[in-house]
């Protein structure tokens, strides 16, 4: 596929061409699918979340001046209706989670050492452990999820996480290592007590 | 673990992200390096993180949207006339 043909053309969009529209659809779909679906961690919650994000899109060309990139400000706001969605589901929770971790500072530090990294490529990504790497980063409170799915999923750079979530590139890295970490934990947690059965039988 | 062992473990810590990420000038690389050498929590950290975040990464790339549910999203969207790519 050649440059024209892969290039969105913003004006276009804003002149309501809706093959150009269509375009736009299919470049991002799965991006942004991807995105919904690690946040929500399910595929019904997450199509309506895609769907929702492009009516948005659609509603609001015109209001984008082209500061930001195009594909940033299709990720703000697919993370914006994704964050609106699980709060319209878990009102109580999603509000409690924000405070909690800004306050908790020592929780990260590493407590699991069992040496798992050498285990063979099936059994990493076995149906099981894809269970449980989705249990685990549906665990985690949004603010690091959403970093997390950005950065290490989608394949944004520190700069582009901060621009889509309106943070400085500081809290991504630090909200990274957290998300990381914690998730390393889990795995890890996971991994050890699978080896420990192993090794007593 | 001495203290002073301990203080490069929370070290690293710090740079840990960076490290993971290729981010860090060679002199500090080289630096955690010569740490990784000698501790083997420190060690095992880096290494099943790297792994944490590739697992990830392989399973993410099989999740895509459906022939169906493109359709669905394009009926939606008013553009089902452009549904043949």
């Amino acid at each position: 596929m050649n440059k024209e043909q892969t290039e969105i053309s913003v004006e276009l969009l804003k002149a309501g061409d809706r093959r150009e529209f269509a375009r736009l659809v299919d470049k991002y779909s799965n991006s942004l699918y991807r995105l919904a679906l690690k946040m929500l961690g399910n595929p019904g919650d997450a199509e309506d979340v895609l769907q929702n994000t492009f009516l948005q899109v659609f509603q609001h060309l015109s209001d984008f001046e082209g500061r930001s990139s195009l594909s940033t400000w299709l990720y703000r706001i697919a993370t914006n209706e994704a964050l609106m969605f699980i709060r319209k589901r878990r009102p109580e929770i999603a509000f409690s989670d924000i405070v909690r971790e800004d306050e908790a500072e020592a929780d990260y530090e590493p407590a699991q050492f069992t040496d798992w990294g050498h285990l063979p490529e099936e059994e990493l990504l076995s149906a099981e452990t894809r269970a449980v790497l989705d249990g685990a980063v549906q665990n985690l409170p949004e603010i690091l999820r959403i970093v997390f799915v950005l950065r290490d999923i989608e394949g944004l750079s520190i700069r582009e996480t901060s621009q889509v979530l309106d943070l400085t590139e500081t809290a991504v890295k630090t909200r990274l290592l957290r998300a990381r970490l914690r998730l390393r934990e889990e795995i890890s947690i996971y991994y050890s007590e699978k080896l420990n059965k192993r090794s007593e039988k | 673990m001495s203290r002073d062992d301990h203080n490069n473990c929370k070290a690293l810590l710090g740079s840990l992200c960076d490290y993971v990420d290729g981010c860090l000038s060679d002199e500090l690389c080289q630096e955690i390096e010569r740490h990784l050498n000698e501790c083997e929590d420190c060690r095992i950290v880096v290494d099943t993180l790297h792994k944490t975040i590739y697992m990830y990464q392989k399973c993410a790339e099989e999740a895509e949207v459906s022939g169906d549910m493109r359709e669905r999203l394009f009926r939606a969207l008013n553009i089902e006339d452009y549904l043949q790519r």
